[in-house]
């Protein structure tokens, strides 16, 4: 998870829950196109267990991962229509 | 709180009562009002024989429970009940704890409409009294991100194969399909959790230490330097939010399956079930529940109404019973010399 591009869009969802970080990251990824990269903050633990999940369930590339601190992640999504 | 075994019960003859037992078919002719038409009909005691018809404080009414395994009823077969209880019940139905639908306010002058009305679109009625009762499962991994295992396929297998067989007393039994356990299967008399056995290649590994932070049990640690994980087995309680949380595939799962517990129950007495197996397939799964049953049978006669665990807890069962489970499914993935189930407490 070493390569860090330049993001078209960021979210910061460090104080979302389930199902609000769900349907904002949905709704960030729609905005995008194909290729183009979403970076969003999430917390650690569940929270960034639960983004993670989503986003390979959904078939998204996470490219990278950064941890912010002991209580954030920082991700960034390269979508995949 | 004192954990000593249990002093075995003074053993009595089973109670059994006798319209309940396997042959009965004898139909008693009542005077009830079928279908409107104020005529004599006959309650057939042989559909009867497995129970799920619970007397009600009200004279003559009863709760008719139905049998709805892993919690699921079909929405077609919701159309006939929700008539059937609108014809025959009172103003609602009740959703038992154990995941039936019951139909309370049952006059038992309707048992045969009502029997044959939910038939006609393949409901049974459950069971109460001693026997295999209805098997409980979650969602299982079809729908459940959590899942790992098909907890309500076993179910299906088990209602089918097992359901309303004699034991000394009742025999629940409940599947989780991970050990967030809703199902609460530490509490039954036998209990299945998915599990898997996560498995870390370096391969693709970046070091992003989500596994780390995903990880509730301080079973991954990350490598101060490496962010790569350090894997303390011994914590593991085999959920795989590992597994699903690695964003590069890098946790697999080396085992998956279902861990096997047995001689738990709820009520005055509580008992925690003990674990018993590992990571079974799901064909291993019916065979241990089957070799359980079987001896549950055996080691219970002449006992009298006694659950599963306290019998574990008498001297020499717990080893009678892993014998009777390796004869059913090999020794490999059996846990060696399991305690008998613990008292969690006494409920005064």
């Amino acid at each position: 998870m070493a390569e860090t591009v330049t993001a078209d869009k960021f979210i910061d969802i460090s104080n979302e829950v389930c199902p609000m970080s769900f349907v904002l990251t949905k709704l960030a990824l729609e905005e995008l196109e194909d290729g183009q990269v979403l970076e969003l903050i999430c917390g650690a633990g569940e929270p960034v267990r639960n983004i993670s999940i989503q986003l390979k369930d959904e078939g998204q590339t996470i490219i990278s991962v950064k941890k912010e601190g002991e209580k954030h992640f920082r991700l960034q999504i390269k979508k995949n229509d | 709180m004192s954990d000593a075994k249990v002093k075995p019960k003074k053993a009595m003859k089973i109670s059994v009562d006798h319209n309940l037992d396997e042959n009965v078919k004898k139909k008693i002719a009542v005077s009830a009002d079928i279908q409107g038409k104020n005529e004599k009909g006959k309650i057939d005691l042989g559909s009867l024989k497995s129970g799920g018809f619970i007397k009600q404080r009200q004279k003559d009414k009863f709760t008719v429970r139905l049998r709805c395994p892993g919690g699921r009823m079909p929405v077609e077969k919701l159309k006939q009940v929700a008539e059937s209880a609108a014809k025959f019940g009172g103003k609602y139905v009740h959703f038992t704890v154990r995941q039936s639908l019951e139909i309370p306010y049952v006059d038992y002058h309707n048992f045969t409409p009502l029997i044959d009305e939910l038939k006609s679109v393949g409901q049974d009625v459950a069971s109460c009294g001693p026997r295999v009762r209805v098997p409980n499962a979650c969602g299982g991994c079809e729908y459940n991100p959590n899942g790992l295992t098909d907890a309500a396929k076993i179910a299906d297998i088990v209602n089918e194969k097992f359901f309303g067989m004699r034991t000394a007393h009742k025999f629940k039994s409940s599947f989780s399909a991970c050990p967030i356990d809703c199902m609460r299967s530490t509490e039954a008399d036998l209990g299945l959790m998915g599990a898997v056995y996560p498995k870390w290649t370096e391969e693709n590994c970046t070091g992003c230490t989500i596994c780390a932070s995903a990880c509730t049990e301080d079973a991954i640690k990350a490598h101060p330097e490496t962010g790569k994980p350090i894997f303390k087995a011994d914590n593991c309680v085999y959920c795989a939010d590992c597994v699903r949380a690695c964003p590069t595939f890098s946790w697999a799962a080396e085992k998956t399956g279902h861990n096997l517990r047995v001689g738990g129950r709820h009520g005055r007495h509580p008992l925690g079930a003990t674990m018993v197996a590992r990571f079974l397939t799901d064909e291993e799964a019916i065979t241990a529940i089957e070799a359980t049953i079987k001896w549950y049978q055996k080691a219970g006669e002449d006992k009298g109404r006694i659950r599963i665990g306290q019998i574990l807890r008498e001297d020499g069962q717990m080893g009678s019973y892993m014998k009777a489970l390796e004869a059913a499914v090999g020794p490999e993935k059996l846990v060696k010399d399991p305690a008998p189930p613990t008292l969690t407490y006494v409920s005064r």
